[in-house]
């Protein structure tokens, strides 16, 4: 086969390997052809015809999203009748569309919204239906409408491709095709492991996280609520984005500065609370490492992970580690510690997680925590709750100044800031495990083995002298194939980092949602991840252990780590599988 | 079946079968439409009275004159009697074959000799002539030679020539040559590919392949085998319709058949060559007689089509080389590598060899299944063969090509049937389903039975198709309320160009051919529904007025009493007079009237 | 939307899904198993309940939205269970042309329910199918397999009798 094949698009001459689409010869001379269903190597179905153009000889338009280049090809891709045909597919669409776009969460984010505008469509002229909302809100995390689906199929191309979960998937046939779980059941009632990453596909509305900025608005206006937030590693690297900065920038400090504006009492890094982790985790891999199991171990950070192995692998449950996560970790320190410490009722203070992730909406709710009867965490918001908190509030953004979290828990490594991308968990135990086992720390902090957005990440390491097999996988499509390669017995690790979500916490599914079109052609996740393994290696602490605030804590408070009284605080103690 | 020379043995003995000197031969038409019209009790009551002189047999194509006895005696010519009963047969049995003398008021008339006048059997060449249960009467008729004959040296490549030079194209709707077909087949790389049967014959109102596989599935087996010598694979599949219960049972009986002879499966005949079959069921769903669709099935998913390319001559099946014909092809295949590319080359037009097999349905008088040479024109299928409209009625348009296809004015009637033709007038050659219309039917209503059928059967995978046949069929269906503006007409036009140039599958872009079709032909009708809100046909109920012409109403109050909605008012004996605010347009009236009373405008 | 979400109860027994473990078995690890799977299962449970599609979904790795994305595209699955006696309404074309439509109005009348549903009583299930072949005899209807064809509105009343009565 030959090496490139040449053809001409709206007569500029291209040449591209083999296999490679029209759409994407296409971008090399600077077209971008519009789509709704295409997800690059994920769903390339060409169902939705917006990315039709004309091939010279073809007796129909071409969807350019699946059509192979051809030598000597002729391509036009907007001749009149090219831009006349996406203009009647989207008004085919909108007349089956609930456009209540002023009152939609996704107004101004919006794909269709986009082509709409970008075809200037002033009408849809084909008979419409009469469009009543879906809404369907049974579970925690996510809200669903099909009166806004446009069909695209990208919800159930992650839940199945990417996740392996398949919860939701095209049902019925024809006209009356949607978008269901089996025999039409709520989503609540299936075994959606609620990561959200239908969410950040949906070109629409139709995927909402369930909003719960308006108990934290009240929160905060309530005089007797001390009302704290605690903001997980990644997301000053995507929040930028909700405001129109590129992709990677790290606004730590503005970020910190909105949210000592919107009148948080308090404003932490759970950077710490991961720091925390790696005492606690790092323990109990010691422990279990040297004493005889179960192995491997595997991290519990994720909920969506976790509540994954609970639904389709409980056989792996003893080897998840039996510590909270760092949000949970830090909402319980909220409650215990520090109200102990500023003479707060635990009851009055409020703990707001902001997360990268919608599972964490999942994960407060299921019980087991430090003080009885009190949540950890009240509310779990995702990156984009936040961002809209901070336009509500009129809050500058870009123009604010720089500033620190609060002393009291704001202190962490840089161990603890790359637990935002997959292996970064993996990453940081390594750092402080092999350091303490060592007793010093190892020549390079730097494990790039276990880095980069590969689903699967293996290595090896010695460790008291002897071999530590660990991998880390992103993604449950990923982590169903280790896990299932561990139960066959071909493959042999002692510690796995499992993150829900391709990528890690920066591809989670709370994060800003950036259109398809993007994500096609760029890998955001590096992108985010980049960011803060730059911080992480700029930084001048970059062991958990070495943290000043860890030190503290467990000076005043957790004695050391794995004591009775960290167990208490920071690890679970139901069952898993039995949680809601 | 260990060599083709056992075969050779083997059909000289089944011959006597088929022509046996010493005993009747009894012959009762036993396909689906046969059965339906009461076959059974008349196969029973035969083979009580004459054993094993009676032969299940298939559709013989005369459908409204089922169920169908032949009689042929030793020596003398075959007798057709139609429309038979157990008493009836009890009489042939008597009179004739017992008495010799054919019971002359139960034959087929002339009408019946019409029919089968002007046609050319090949794929149905073996329907309602031999026991489709039985193989050795299929082998009696040549079968399995043309297989034999490949395994006994002929080459896949002088197959293929054999198949190309023929001039056969496929008979499921496109009509792409199946030699080209064959070859992309065997020239794409690959250890494993597969040959597929597409039997999901959805088209509404055809059934030319239902009647071969119910009348001769050992000649799809057969040409499926030789196939898979030709391009080198040794699995297929046939995918037919589970609407079709006495077919896929003869296929099951004659792969089970062959199987045993050892013309199918492992070594065939003692040769290198292996080929096995499946059958797999649809399971109700128009959109996978699309190729691609139907591959996604056999797959086991939704039946929803897939891009193409890949086409499946590349990837197809299990992302494997996949040869993929529809039934009546295949049935052409064995005929034509036993008698040679000329036979069927020298049959049909210049573009269009062979035969075509159509089911005559709808408003003609000959309702049934004929084969006809490519280029026989319309008028000699719907006037001679099928002769013409029944009750008198004006012949309107004929559809073929089913959802996929168009409607044809009587002005074309002289078209000839091949398939540049029918595709130039708007219409396509589908797979065989050919419906007449008469001077009752109204043309807008037939678009919008096409359009709730496409509406009904559109997989929902690509906008245009799934939200576009929608659209369309509401503009009709506000166009048959008298509610659609000429504006509506023109948006009509626009939407099934666009769903044409569009749509990811041949159904969506088919879809529109009924619409544009009577756009074309029958535009004032659509003009009167929109304009002066009248159908000429008085078939839309929303613009059909009924009312009571005083001077011939007796008063007899029969319409008053049968009218479900209480709109008919008036005393006995004297004229009644109807509502037209509470009238329902139901019609009841109108045929209850015994003098014409009423009228429908 | 019909045919969509189970409203009866399942009344499922030991020896129906032995025999539907056994198909699933006979099946697993074969390409396209579902299909055949599906078919048996709705032959063996007279419909489609989700306790049989999750001892599939189990049996051939396949995700219940999976399965039920194939049970709800094909018209011949159906997730409720069929009257005892099923009536098909053919509305293909030729049916059409000489008037199905009226046949089927007529049989709805008679029943009291619509195409697609269950009658109030359980007792019949009505279909409107697509051409059953029998162009020969339009228009045609089926009860339970038998064939009824050249039918008028005023034949119908009749025919349903027979199977009311019993």
């Amino acid at each position: 086969m030959a090496d490139t094949v040449n053809l001409k698009i709206n007569s500029v001459p291209v040449s591209v390997p083999p296999g490679t689409t029209v759409l994407e010869a296409a971008r090399q001379i600077g077209v971008e052809i519009p789509t709704l269903c295409y997800m690059k190597d994920i769903s390339e179905i060409g169902a939705c015809r917006i990315c039709v153009v004309d091939v010279k000889g073809a007796r129909t338009h071409v969807a350019s999203c699946v059509y192979p280049v051809a030598e000597g090809m002729e391509v036009r891709t907007h001749t009149p009748d090219i831009i006349r045909s996406r203009t009647r597919t989207l008004e085919l669409i909108l007349s089956n569309h609930r456009m209540d776009c002023l009152t939609c969460l996704r107004n101004q984010n919006c794909e269709l919204q986009k082509l709409a505008a970008d075809f200037g469509i002033q009408e849809t002229r084909f008979p419409s239906d009469a469009h009543e909302p879906q809404i369907e809100d049974s579970a925690v995390h996510l809200v669903r409408d099909n009166s806004k689906c446009v069909l695209c199929r990208r919800c159930s191309a992650v839940c199945k491709h990417n996740q392996s979960v398949g919860v939701i998937g095209p049902a019925a046939r024809g006209f009356d095709t949607h978008i269901a779980c089996a025999y039409g059941r709520d989503l609540g009632e299936v075994a959606c492991v609620s990561c959200g990453q239908c969410i950040t596909v949906c070109p629409t509305g139709a995927l909402t996280e369930s909003c719960q900025t308006d108990e934290v608005w009240s929160a905060l206006a309530d005089p007797k609520k001390h009302v704290v937030v605690g903001v997980a590693p990644s997301i000053r690297v995507t929040l930028g984005e909700c405001f129109g900065l590129p992709v990677g920038a790290n606004v730590e400090g503005q970020m910190v500065s909105a949210l000592r504006l919107l009148g948080f009492n308090g404003v932490f890094d759970i950077d710490a609370a991961a720091d925390l982790t790696i005492m606690e985790e790092g323990t109990e891999f010691m422990k279990r490492l040297t004493g005889g199991g179960p192995l491997p171990l595997i991290t519990s950070c994720s909920p969506g992970w976790v509540r994954f192995c609970e639904q389709y692998f409980p056989e792996f449950l003893p080897n998840v580690s039996s510590c909270k996560s760092p949000q949970q970790m830090f909402g319980a320190l909220m409650k215990t510690y520090y109200a102990e410490k500023y003479n707060l009722a635990p009851e009055d203070v409020f703990v707001v997680g902001i997360m990268p992730c919608t599972a964490k909406k999942y994960e407060i709710r299921r019980g087991d925590w430090a003080v009885e009867g009190l949540p950890d965490v009240d509310v779990a918001l995702t990156t984009r709750e936040l961002s809209r908190m901070i336009s509500r509030a009129g809050i500058m953004f870009r123009s604010l100044p720089s500033s620190a979290f609060d002393a009291a828990f704001g202190v962490a490594s840089g161990a603890g800031l790359i637990f935002g991308a997959t292996g970064g968990v993996m990453e940081a135990a390594l750092r402080t495990v092999s350091s303490l086992a060592e007793g010093k720390p190892p020549a390079s902090l730097d494990f790039t083995e276990v880095r980069g957005t590969a689903g699967v990440k293996e290595a090896s390491y010695t460790i008291r002298g002897r071999s530590v097999r660990v991998a880390a996988c992103s993604g449950l499509a990923n982590a169903r194939k280790v896990l299932q390669s561990v139960k066959d017995g071909s493959a042999r690790y002692d510690f796995i980092e499992i993150m829900c979500c391709p990528g890690g916490c920066v591809g989670g599914g709370g994060q800003p949602v950036q259109p398809q079109s993007l994500k096609n052609f760029s890998d955001l996740r590096a992108l985010r991840a980049a960011a803060l393994y730059k911080s992480d290696a700029d930084m001048p602490l970059r062991l958990s252990h070495e943290s000043p605030l860890i030190k503290q804590l467990y000076r005043e408070f957790l004695q050391k780590p794995g004591s009775p009284e960290a167990h208490k605080i920071l690890h679970t103690h139901i069952e898993k599988g039995e949680a809601v | 079946m260990k060599t083709p020379a056992e075969l050779a043995a083997r059909r000289e003995a089944a011959k006597a079968k088929l022509s046996p000197p010493d005993r009747p031969r009894v012959l009762v038409g036993m396909a689906t439409c046969g059965l339906a019209a009461g076959a059974g009790p008349v196969y029973d009551t035969l083979k009580e009275e004459l054993g094993d002189a009676v032969i299940l047999t298939g559709c013989v194509g005369v459908c409204r004159f089922e169920p169908l006895v032949e009689v042929i005696m030793p020596g003398k010519p075959k007798v057709t009697y139609v429309s038979m009963t157990p008493e009836k047969a009890k009489r042939v049995v008597a009179e004739h074959i017992k008495g010799g003398a054919p019971v002359a008021e139960y034959e087929i008339g002339e009408d019946g000799e019409a029919f089968f006048a002007g046609q050319f059997r090949v794929a149905l060449r073996n329907c309602g002539v031999i026991n489709p249960e039985d193989i050795d009467e299929y082998i009696a008729a040549d079968g399995y030679e043309a297989l034999a004959g490949a395994l006994s040296g002929r080459s896949p490549a002088d197959i293929i020539s054999t198949v190309l030079n023929s001039g056969l194209r496929g008979r499921g709707g496109a009509g792409f040559p199946t030699g080209r077909k064959w070859q992309f087949a065997k020239d794409a790389p690959g250890d494993e590919k597969y040959i597929v049967c597409n039997a999901d014959e959805g088209d509404p109102g055809a059934f030319m392949d239902r009647s071969v596989l119910e009348g001769d599935p050992h000649s799809v087996l057969e040409a499926m085998a030789l196939a898979g010598y030709a391009v080198g694979s040794s699995q297929g599949y046939i995918y037919v319709r589970a609407e079709y219960p006495t077919a896929v049972a003869r296929l099951n009986t004659a792969i089970a058949q062959a199987k045993e002879l050892r013309l199918l499966g492992q070594s065939i005949m003692g040769s290198s060559f292996s080929f096995d079959l499946e059958i797999r069921l649809g399971a109700g769903a128009f959109v996978c007689g699309e190729e691609t669709a139907l591959l996604t099935s056999i797959e086991g998913n939704r039946g929803e089509p897939r891009p193409r390319p890949p086409f499946p001559a590349v990837k197809g099946l299990f992302g494997k080389p996949t040869l993929l014909n529809n039934v009546e092809t295949y049935a052409n295949i064995p005929w034509l590598l036993t008698k040679g590319a000329d036979a069927l080359n020298s049959v049909g037009t210049a573009t269009s060899k062979g035969t075509k097999v159509f089911a005559l349905g709808g408003k003609i008088t000959g309702t049934g299944l004929v084969e006809v040479p490519m280029g026989t024109t319309l008028r000699e299928v719907i006037e001679v063969i099928g002769g013409g409209c029944p009750g008198g009625k004006r012949f309107k348009a004929a559809q073929t090509g089913g959802p996929s296809g168009g409607c044809i004015p009587a002005s074309h009637i002289d078209t000839p049937i091949d398939y540049e033709s029918l595709s130039a007038i708007g219409s396509m050659m589908g797979s065989g389903g050919l419906i007449v219309m008469d001077e009752d039917n109204c043309m807008v209503d037939i678009a919008k039975y096409f359009l709730d059928f496409t509406v009904d059967e559109s997989c929902g995978k690509c906008s245009p198709c799934r939200i576009g046949t929608k659209r369309l069929y509401q503009l009709l269906e506000k166009i048959t309320h008298g509610r659609g503006t000429e504006r509506d007409l023109e948006l009509l036009e626009e939407l099934c160009g666009h769903l044409q140039q569009n749509s990811l599958c041949a159904l969506g872009q088919t879809a529109p051919n009924p619409v544009l079709s009577t756009l074309r032909h029958f535009r004032d009708e659509y003009v009167a529904h929109v304009r002066d809100k009248k159908c000429p046909a008085h078939v839309c109920k929303s613009l059909v007025s009924y009312s009571i012409i005083p001077s011939a109403c007796k008063g007899c109050t029969l319409c008053a009493r049968v009218c479900p909605a209480g709109a008919i008012t008036g005393a006995p004996k004297e004229p009644h007079v109807i509502n037209s605010q509470e009238c329902i347009k139901c019609g009841a009236c109108f045929d209850k009237c015994k003098f014409s009373a009423i009228v429908k405008e | 939307m019909p045919n969509t979400v189970t409203v009866v109860p399942f009344q499922g027994t030991q020896e129906q899904e032995k025999e539907l473990l056994e198909a699933i078995e006979a099946h697993a690890g074969r390409p396209g198993a579902a299909m055949p799977v599906l078919q048996k299962a709705q032959a063996i449970y007279g419909y489609l309940p989700e306790e049989a599609l999750a001892r599939i979904s189990a049996g051939l790795g396949l995700t219940m939205s999976e399965l039920y994305g194939i049970v709800s595209f094909y018209a011949q699955f159906s997730v409720n269970p069929k009257g005892r006696h099923q009536v098909s309404v053919c509305l293909g074309t030729a049916c059409y042309v000489r008037g199905a439509a009226a046949i089927l109005a007529a049989v709805e009348d008679g029943l009291g329910c619509k195409a697609g549903s269950v009658s109030p009583d359980g007792k019949f299930s009505i279909d409107a199918t697509r051409c059953i072949g029998a162009c020969g005899l339009a228009p045609v209807i089926i009860i339970d397999g038998d064939v009824y064809g050249r039918l008028t509105p005023d034949d119908i009343p009749g025919i349903l009798k027979k199977y009311t009565e019993d």
